[in-house]
This record gives structure tokens, C-alpha cells and sequence, in this order.
């Protein structure tokens, strides 16, 4: 074989694609990992503006469990990839909230303190929520072959408050939904145990520290990665991919491929037009791509929000009557969102550089229509306009403010490749990971484990399956 | 190697598999399961730690015989005679 040849190419140095290749080399096969950005962690990734490091995506990780607790994701995932607690370093969240207009839902990461809380706040719902938490401890969320549900029919099954309905929903699908208005009802599972059952945590130094320690485990185990070297084109014969092009006309060969990048952008790779029903013809895939997206503003500060009175590690808010999860019409919906302050976690000392960051809903197609100064314009534009809305939730912050950065999901498809700027992929997952072809897999957000947690046990499970059960 | 060494081989891939587990009072001839927190994924990788080390392949149909330190001693032993 040629020294291009590989047991397996991986597509993507993001959660998933560098889980993947841990697992795979550990394991003895050859793996290069293909990634087009000069970053590693694809949708939550980092990088350096006017002299500040930012994350992307990580607000907090989900998920978390301290050390040494059984069964958990978490735990599963150190396991599997042979890391220790300490090469995380998460710490975990103070306290979080739901906020829509009068009424409130405290949460940590204390499951029957939560639990209490809601009890409070709806009595009335006391025994329908219990019967709710019991059925979703005894769901199966991680089976691969379930038949997709619709979230908000089983809710309706066992609640009778609307409000407490959108309640949970809201922090659930702003953090891991890729459909409109409704939320499978197995992802919703996910994301409950993820956010209320476990709860969240961050390293002192951000998802950098997440991804150096999958990046330094990957080369320990004989891994390769190659950065700024993006997929082109994936050569198809008999429903098989022949060989892996690169932007730079490279072409390599690889037994089996893993792509991270996306069903639909892995599909529009395909140079097949006859094997799949859709592949070869990008426009006829759009369709069928996430639409939801974000826009985010980080505001770095002079003090840390608890200096000015707020200890709130994460808000999830809705001003509007119902909680409306959609493509805004408009550029963004700034009716609901979420406030994160990076600094209130349980650190031993605080953070260097405090921060604020601003998170909403918005409009792919409305960002990606407008022209440069236009652009500029309309982040101008709608920064006081968040603000307005925000303020209702947190002490006024503005005369704090050192530096800005508006990212939008016009940004999110710069870097990601990510068709639509879609932050939680397309509404159909794809559980077991194939595809119309006998070597191609994907992983990642498409085969639908969300977050950062989600996205490694995504690659370790897809590796498991696809590259090493005998 | 001898029974007590394979035994010795499985605990060690064990600590590497799931180093937050205490092995030091696990009893032979007691289903591991019982014992530990190991899940399908832990069990493919004692497995996949099998092949890597020792080059000895188990089927899916013989993951049975894996159940305790005994039986993978038992199942093992003919396998791993030369090693």
C-alpha cells in the first residue's frame, strides 16, 4: 500500500472526529484526520481577536458528573478514550436560571433540588412532573434504532401547564435543537439529563483545554491530523468511496471514511449521481439542511459580572408570551435567548479576562444577504437592541465594556462549513451512522449526539461500530 | 501463560479500561458485572485490549465465557498457551 493509504479517514478535527481517531489508533488502525479550518474543534472551537482569546459554541459543557460517578456519559467517555478527570479539569457551574416573564426556575447541578423547584413554582403539576422524570430515567435515549417521537405530543401527555412545558424546553433546545418549534422527543431526553440530571461545568481555561487534550491523545496513540487540508471531493464507484480528493488536488485512499462534516455537506462531496438519491446535487440537499443558528456577542469587561451584583452562571430567557423556536423573519429574535458569564463557575481564582456573552436566535439568509458595510450596519443595529432585552435580566453592564466581538451565523459557516450556519445539524439524525455507501459513515452532530459530551461519545460510538467490533 | 497470569493480564486491562474501579477484592469466580460498573463498551474493549496485547481474537458468540476472572481464565488458557 501506498503511504497515502489509511484504514481510516476521518473528516473533521471537531469533537467527534478527534474521538473517533482516538479510539481507532488506540486500537492499531492507520487514521489521518482531514481538517480545512487552521483550528481544531469545529463547532466549538476558539480563537484570538484584538489581543483576547474567545470560544465558540462552549458556554459550558454538559453533562458533567464529578469524578467517579457510574454510568454517566462523562464517565463513559474517559473510559473509552483513556483520559483522567484531570485532563478536563471542569469546573462546575454556580447556579443557572429560567427566566420568562414572572416566574423563574432555579437550577445547579442538583437534580432533586431542581426537581423541588419545580414543585414549587407548579404545584399544581407536582405529580404529572414526577411521572415525567420517572418515564424519562427509564427512556432509552442512546438506542440506536428508536423511532423518532415528537417531544412536545409526549410532554402534553403528562403536563397540563403550557408555561411549564416551555420551561423546559427553552434551555433544552437552545442548547441542542435542530428543528423548528418541536424537539424529538429522544433528544429531548438527551438534553435533559444532560443539563438537568448531570449539569454543567467548564475548564478554567475554556474548550482549548478540551481539545488539547483530545489533539495530545490523538498523537500519543499514533494518530495523524492534518489541519488547513479540506475534502474536495469523495470519489464514488459502486456505491464505495474510492478515493478522498483534497482542496490541494491530493488524493488519498482509506478503507472506510468517518465525515464529521454534515450529512447533507458530506452528500454534496459525493461525486456519485446515480447510487444516491440526492447525492452529486448539492441544491436539491439544501432542503434538508439545519436551519437554526445563532448570533453571539462576547463583550469582554473590566470587572466580573458578580463584582457588579449578578452570580447567575447561565440565563435562559423568554420575554415573549409563548417561547418561540424558529428561524426569526428578522436578521435575530431577540425575545429569547441566553446570558452566560464565563467567570461564574466554581474556579479557585477568577478568570483573567472577565466576560459577558449574549446569545439569540437568528436568520441565516437574512445575515448572508447583506453586503459588507450593510453588515457591519446591522450588527450595530441590533446590539442595543439585545441589550434592551438582556438588561431586564442582568445588572446594566455597558459602561464595563473593553472590547466586542458579534460573530453571526454568516461566521459560523466561514469556519464550520456548516451549511446554513446550522449549529445543531439537520432535524433528521442518522443514529446508526450510515449512509447509501458501504464505507462511508458520519459522525458528529448528524448522527445526533449534541454538545461536547454528545459529540465525543458521537465519534467513539460511530468508531466502535464502523471501525473496530470484529 | 498459566491461569493465574491470565487472570493477572484481564485485572491489569481492567485498571486500564476503568481506573476508577477498586480491583484489589475481586473474587475469581464471581461474574465481573457483579462486581464493577461495566457496561457493553467496557466489555468490547477488554476484547479489543485482548487482540492488541496478546494477538488472541474472540468472537462475538464466545463473549459469554468472559463473564468472570475463572472463565476467562478457563476460556483463554488454550489460547494464550504459547504466550
Amino acid at each position: 500500500m501506498s503511504s497515502s493509504h489509511y484504514d481510516v479517514i476521518i473528516i473533521g478535527a471537531g469533537m467527534s472526529g478527534l474521538a473517533a481517531a482516538v479510539r481507532l489508533a488506540y486500537f492499531e488502525k492507520t487514521v489521518c484526520v482531514l481538517e480545512r479550518h487552521y483550528a481544531a474543534g469545529g463547532l466549538n472551537s476558539f480563537y484570538a481577536l484584538g489581543g483576547h482569546q474567545f470560544d465558540v459554541g462552549l458556554h459550558a459543557m454538559t453533562n458533567y458528573v464529578p469524578p467517579g460517578t457510574r454510568g454517566a456519559p462523562l464517565t463513559k467517555i474517559y473510559r473509552q478514550l483513556r483520559l483522567t478527570p484531570e485532563d478536563f479539569g471542569l469546573v462546575p457551574q454556580r447556579r443557572s436560571e429560567v427566566r420568562f416573564p414572572g416566574r423563574t426556575l432555579h437550577f445547579s447541578n442538583d437534580f432533586a433540588r431542581f426537581v423541588q423547584e419545580v414543585i414549587e413554582q407548579f404545584p399544581a403539576q407536582q405529580e404529572n412532573f414526577l411521572r415525567l422524570v420517572q418515564y424519562i430515567h427509564n427512556y432509552d435515549e442512546l438506542d440506536l434504532d428508536a423511532q423518532p417521537l415528537s417531544g412536545r405530543e409526549v410532554l402534553a401527555g403528562f403536563l397540563t401547564d403550557p408555561l411549564l412545558i416551555d420551561m423546559l424546553f427553552c434551555p433544552l433546545m437552545i442548547y441542542g435543537n435542530a428543528e423548528e418549534h418541536d424537539m424529538e422527543f429522544g433528544q429531548f431526553v438527551v438534553m435533559f439529563k444532560s443539563i438537568f440530571c448531570e449539569g454543567l461545568a467548564r475548564p478554567r481555561e475554556g474548550v482549548r483545554r478540551i481539545i488539547t487534550a483530545l489533539r495530545r491523545k490523538v498523537r500519543a496513540v499514533g494518530g495523524a491530523v492534518r489541519m488547513k487540508c479540506g475534502v474536495k471531493a469523495l470519489h464514488i464507484t459502486d456505491k464505495h468511496v474510492q478515493s478522498v480528493e483534497l482542496d490541494n488536488g491530493e488524493r488519498l485512499t482509506a478503507d472506510r471514511i468517518f465525515s464529521s462534516a454534515g450529512s447533507v455537506e458530506t452528500m454534496s462531496l459525493c461525486t456519485d449521481s446515480t447510487s444516491g438519491p440526492l447525492a452529486g446535487r448539492p441544491d436539491c440537499l439544501i432542503p434538508l439542511a439545519g436551519r437554526m443558528s445563532f448570533i453571539e456577542i462576547i463583550h469582554v469587561l473590566d470587572r466580573p459580572m458578580q463584582a457588579l451584583g449578578h452570580d447567575a452562571t447561565i440565563i435562559f430567557y423568554n420575554c415573549g408570551e409563548t417561547f418561540h423556536y424558529a428561524v426569526p423573519d428578522d436578521l435575530v429574535d431577540p425575545r429569547s435567548g441566553v446570558i452566560c458569564c464565563p467567570d461564574n463557575f466554581l474556579y479557585d481564582r477568577p478568570l483573567v479576562t472577565p466576560m459577558i456573552r449574549l446569545t439569540c436566535l437568528a436568520n441565516f439568509d437574512r445575515w448572508a444577504a447583506l453586503d459588507e458595510s450593510a453588515y457591519q450596519q446591522a450588527k450595530a443595529d441590533w446590539l442595543p437592541r439585545i441589550h434592551q432585552e438582556v438588561l431586564r435580566f442582568v445588572p446594566d453592564f455597558r459602561t464595563h465594556i473593553q472590547f466586542t466581538d458579534f460573530f453571526t451565523p454568516r461566521t459560523i459557516k466561514h469556519w464550520t462549513g456548516h451549511v446554513n450556519g446550522a449549529v445543531y445539524g439537520a432535524p433528521g439524525k442518522h443514529k446508526n451512522g450510515r449512509t447509501h455507501l458501504d464505507n462511508l459513515f458520519l459522525c458528529g452532530s448528524d448522527q445526533g449526539f449534541l454538545g461536547i459530551v454528545g459529540a465525543m461519545l458521537s465519534g467513539i460510538s460511530m468508531a466502535n461500530l464502523h471501525g473496530l467490533k470484529p | 501463560m498459566t491461569n493465574d497470569q491470565i487472570k493477572q493480564a484481564i485485572i491489569q486491562i481492567i485498571s486500564v479500561i476503568a481506573p476508577d474501579e477498586d480491583l484489589s477484592r475481586l473474587k475469581s469466580d464471581v461474574a465481573l458485572r457483579e462486581q464493577l460498573e461495566l457496561d457493553s463498551m467496557d466489555f468490547l474493549d477488554i476484547v479489543m485490549e485482548l487482540r492488541k496485547r496478546y494477538k488472541v481474537e474472540v468472537p462475538e458468540t464466545d463473549y459469554g465465557h468472559l463473564a468472570s476472572l475463572d472463565s476467562c481464565a478457563a476460556y483463554l488458557a488454550p489460547r494464550l498457551a504459547d504466550k
